[in-house]
């Protein structure tokens, strides 16, 4: 009888043995889930950044490479100090620092590295490497950071940083994840997309502890960084260097642009900075240094400071008036009367002595032959209708809104059009007589550096420009692509060009006879910008002008603040800068020597004797 | 004669085979659960945990020649003074036993480390098949079945006082050997009613508990008789069952500390206990597990198993290593291996002609099959977690020498079977 109960014995063994297999088959075979949640256990996800792509001059002399520096990374479990103050010596830090940088976040693993201090220069990294053989569980995380080739163009390169949250908010392409670098300024923003590559992505199986143990499917899913390309600008380095010399110590800008391509050969915006003081492990103090600066030295001058543009508008207005065809280049056309102050004489002049000679009376009569031609009978309605021809043709020049840099933040400056009297007045409660002031170049005109820059472009190229650029194409595995750019006519005809080049040619030798360049003929045009604000009484030198008078291959415009008329700060350093240019070397021999004339601020010693 | 072959041709080979393939078996999962894809020792690198193991089963086979050296008969008579020295080690454990994992179940000798509780087992049951086999002795009388009781659960108190509930709860197995020599049924069946009546208090709300329990006592009543002994009987039984439902969701509640609470609870509600800390061990092992498939990643390709996400992966865990690198078939090759163990132990049991011999038999069949359930279960979320090893296949020395000496003497006593008779 109590035989039969080793069968229930035995039938509970089978139970139990088939409950197990039954439940193993539902776990194993019948649930995928498990084997994701095995390889999401095992799988990590490693970024590599890319080369971020150099960035060169026309003359491919680098402008921006990248250095290594390197993160010391310390896995907490191992770290081992026999000498903590001898530890801290050698890094150069505080035991505050070092206790601080020690701590392990919250739910940080303590076999998995974090970085113990960022941003090691190679310096100091070829400095404490002996050393470091006395300690264990530190070791080196080389990448890299942003490296200028000389301390120039702080503002028109830019500088890269940590993307911000709201930088992360507004990429819809999903491609920037918290903590990526990213182009905040100058052109590392414009061009960021170019620069900055393509980030590869390997996966790692890692242990419980985050340890990596090899790659994932042997790496087949992994891709590699894609470097990425290289900018070639437009920019002169010699040049830029030159310029960026002779404004030190200054306020003001350069730009100078080659005509015929529209390329910008040099853009200079003083006070500046040493561009690398914005990478590198002082990034934060040296950008809150440089914020705080009342020089405002993040501030582009060349394309965001506005002025009136003064005497250098003169050009503008004969060109409008030529194209319109209210006058000819050759007629005698003699001030009715002494409307405006000046130093010249109240004479006839045709275009190239109305230019030459600067007289403000002539471009008054001229200005109000295109407002008011006479075709209404009242005279608030005919100069409404002229005023539109006129901002329109202006508008023409580049004046009026941004040119389209390469770069953001360019300001448009403004060109005073009829609906923007109507509204400062009122619709026909104004004519000629309450706006003339424009015919001079002052008035409520607003124009930037760049603009008169690309205005003595137009003039060089004889009608037309090209919309002024930085770069000119891309560089990547040793092929280039240049960008395309169009040529933008600027007047209806161009005949009447050579007689404003030749009024800016006489005046070159006449109000700027300082700005000669030995063996090339110069035009240009001074101007003095009313400095606006009160109890500065010293103006604006302005100087606009291209070089050689025929085949011209540089227009200029140099702006120096508070250092008075244009033929003297400013033509003297625009002289320099496109002889610095067309011959790569200043000729020193003359009665002047200029560049003295400018690092030691002579120009203002006779300022000083005129205005005791 | 049979006998004239001697101990050695008439050994069960059989069950020597299976227990040579366990063990070599083991011996391979131990070294797939310690490899280390950056060191990759060797398997017989003294240094890892497989080469340790080769040691344990070097001095296993050594302990399997002594047993069938000394006589069979040995066993029988020296059941007490084996019995009463592993109660009195098990007492010493208090004051010199050194602790670990929170147990102190543990001697030190220099390196070596012996858990006393493993053999305490075996002692057990051999004082065990002496007493019920002795001729005066009745199971189903009160008064030898409280004896029996208090052989089994002498042990049990100290091994609790450790504690080591796994290791006390194998103690149990006993009642199958005792149910085959005349324990009546009632004790089986009030104990799986009791498991099933805890699990339902845990799951469900008393009301349904009692509901159900209402509903098995009237199909019991229907089905057996209707006479007013067998109804009041019946609803005593019911009651009871209630009341002792009543009593195990308040132990539940208030006398289990939370984290014992929590493995309790998370095989039930795998996803609302911590994954990361108590619910830890069970949800690793069961991805690894899980992830093994229908054939197993492969040896040493287990990536849970290798990159150590399963704690206690060559010990407790041993079989979520073989379960992720062999996946359902080896799974199905490791259950089918224990089951005709257990089957060949049932077997040669029952063919002893001396009573003592075959209820160690049962007792040895009870050990085993108790440590395969409730380690298998305890690593796919049947059981909770509790220490206990995979009999032959875990690593660890107490553990191989305990269940080897308890198998080979078994089979040192099944080799003279024939030679009883003669006596």
């Amino acid at each position: 009888m109590l035989e039969n109960r080793h069968y229930v014995i035995l039938f509970i063994f089978v139970l139990v043995g088939l409950v197990f297999l039954i439940k193993l088959f539902a776990l194993q075979v019948t649930n995928e889930s498990y084997k994701f949640r095995a390889e999401r256990n095992t799988r990590t996800r490693i970024i590599e950044y890319p080369f971020r792509g150099l960035i060169f001059d026309r003359n491919q002399k680098l402008l921006v490479y990248n250095e290594p520096i390197y993160d010391l990374m310390m896995v907490p479990r191992d770290v081992y100090i026999p000498d903590t103050a001898r530890f801290c010596k050698m890094l150069n830090i505080s035991p505050g620092v070092f206790k601080e940088n020690m701590k392990l976040p919250p739910g940080h693993s303590s076999a998995r590295p974090l970085p113990f201090i960022r941003k090691i220069s190679h310096e100091e990294y070829a400095r404490i490497q002996d050393d470091m053989y006395n300690y264990g569980g530190f070791y080196i995380n080389p990448r890299t950071v942003r490296k200028y080739a000389s301390p120039i163009l702080a503002n028109e390169l830019g500088y890269i940083g940590e993307i911000s949250q709201s930088q992360l908010n507004r990429d819809s392409t999903g491609y920037y994840r918290s903590g990526d670098h990213i182009g905040l300024t100058g052109l590392e923003r414009f061009y960021e997309n170019e620069l900055r590559g393509e980030r590869g992505v390997s996966y790692k199986l890692v242990n419980v502890r985050g340890i990596q143990k090899g790659a994932y499917l042997d790496g087949t899913l992994d891709t590699l960084p894609q470097p990425g390309k290289n900018l070639i600008t437009t920019l002169d380095k010699e040049v830029q260097e030159y310029a960026e010399w002779l404004m030190e110590g200054k306020r003001g800008s350069i730009v100078a642009i080659e005509p015929s391509t529209g390329e910008i050969l040099t853009m200079v915006t003083a006070p500046s900075y040493d561009p690398n003081l914005m990478s590198g492990r002082e990034f934060g103090n040296n950008f809150r240094m440089i914020a705080a600066d009342t020089n405002k030295r993040f501030f582009n001058r060349a394309i965001q400071a506005v002025y009136p543009p003064g005497s250098i508008f003169k050009t503008v207005q004969a060109l409008i008036a030529l194209d319109e065809g209210v006058i000819t280049a050759d007629e005698k056309l003699k001030p009715r009367k002494k409307h405006l102050g000046g130093h010249a004489a109240i004479k006839p002049y045709d275009v190239p002595e109305g230019i030459r000679v600067s007289s403000n009376n002539y471009f008054y009569e001229v200005m109000e032959k295109v407002v008011q031609r006479g075709v209404e009978k009242n005279i608030f309605r005919d100069s409404r209708t002229g005023l539109a021809k006129w901002a329109d043709a202006a508008k023409k020049y580049g004046f009026g809104s941004p040119l389209g840099l390469d770069m953001a933040g360019e300001e448009g400056g403004l060109v005073p059009d009829e609906n923007y009297y109507d509204r400062l007045y009122k619709k026909y409660a104004w004519a000629f007589s309450t706006i003339y002031s424009l015919s001079i170049g002052q008035g409520e005109l607003l124009v930037t550096p760049l603009q008169v820059a690309n205005l003595g472009a137009i003039i060089a190229n004889r009608g037309y420009y090209i919309k002024p650029h930085l770069v000119k194409g891309f560089e990547q595995n040793g092929k280039t692509e240049f960008l395309p750019f169009e040529k933008i006519a600027t007047g209806n005809s161009t005949e009447y060009y050579p007689a404003i080049i030749e009024g800016m040619a006489r005046a070159a030798g006449y109000t700027a006879g300082m700005a000669k360049i030995r063996g090339i003929e110069i035009a240009g045009k001074t101007g003095t910008a009313e400095n606006g604000i009160k109890g500065e009484t010293i103006d604006h030198s302005v100087f606009m002008a291209f070089a050689p008078r025929e085949n011209p291959k540089i227009a200029i415009s140099v702006y120096v603040e508070n250092a008075g008329w244009g033929g003297g700060a400013a033509a003297v350093t625009a002289a320099l800068v496109m002889e610095k240019y067309l011959k790569r070397e200043i000729d020193h021999r003359g009665w002047l020597d200029r560049e003295a004339y400018i690092k030691e601020s002579r120009y203002l010693d006779n300022l000083k004797k005129e205005h005791p | 004669m049979r006998s004239e072959r001697g101990t050695f041709g008439n050994l069960d080979w059989s069950v020597v085979l299976i227990w040579l393939t366990l063990v070599t078996l083991g011996w391979f999962n131990i070294y797939a659960s310690v490899y280390d894809v950056d060191a990759t020792n060797s398997i017989f690198d003294f240094s890892i945990n497989s080469g340790k193991q080769l040691l344990w089963i070097a001095t296993a086979f050594m302990l399997i020649a002594i047993i069938l050296i000394i006589d069979f008969r040995l066993y029988e008579s020296l059941a007490p003074l084996l019995y009463f020295l592993f109660i009195i080690l098990l007492l010493a454990l208090r004051f010199v036993g050194v602790e670990i994992n929170g147990a102190k179940a543990w001697f030190q000798l220099g390196t070596l480390r012996l858990q006393p509780s493993e053999l305490a087992k075996f002692a057990t049951a051999l004082l065990l098949a002496r007493y019920v086999s002795t001729n005066a002795v009745r199971l189903s009388r009160f008064k030898n079945q409280l004896v029996a009781l208090s052989i089994v659960m002498a042990p049990v108190a100290l091994i609790m006082l450790q504690p080591d509930l796994g290791s006390a709860l194998v103690f149990f197995s006993f009642i199958l050997a005792l149910f085959r020599e005349g324990l009546p049924p009632f004790y089986l069946i009030t104990g799986l009613s009791a498991l099933v009546i805890g699990v339902l208090s845990i799951v469900l709300p008393i009301e349904i508990v009692a509901l159900i329990a209402s509903g098995v006592g009237i199909l019991w009543i229907v089905l057996t008789s209707r006479r007013f002994k067998n109804i009041v009987l019946t609803l005593l039984m019911v009651s009871a069952g209630v009341g002792f439902s009543r009593g195990f969701r308040y132990a539940f509640e208030n006398v289990l500390p939370q984290y014992q609470k929590n493995r309790i609870l998370v095989i039930f509600y795998p996803n609302t206990i911590d994954q990361q800390g108590d619910g830890y061990n069970l949800n690793q092992s069961k991805i690894a597990i899980g992830s093994g498939g229908l054939t197993g990643k492969g040896f040493l390709e287990g990536t849970q198993t290798k990159f150590g996400f399963v704690p206690e992966q060559s010990t407790d865990f041993i079989f979520s290593t073989l379960a992720e690198e062999h996946g359902w078939v080896g799974s199905l090759v490791l259950v089918s291996l224990f089951m005709v163990l257990l089957f060949r132990i049932v077997a040669i049991a029952e063919r002893q002609k001396l009573q003592f011999a075959r209820i160690y038999g049962y007792c040895v069949a009870g050990i085993i099959f108790f440590h395969f359930s409730i380690n298998l279960a305890m690593t796919m979320g049947l059981f909770p977690v509790v220490g206990i090893p995979l009999p032959f296949f875990s690593y660890g020395g107490s553990s191989l020498w305990s269940f080897t000496i308890m198998l080979f003497v078994l089979l040192k006593i099944d080799a003279h079977r024939t030679q009883v008779l003669t006596r």
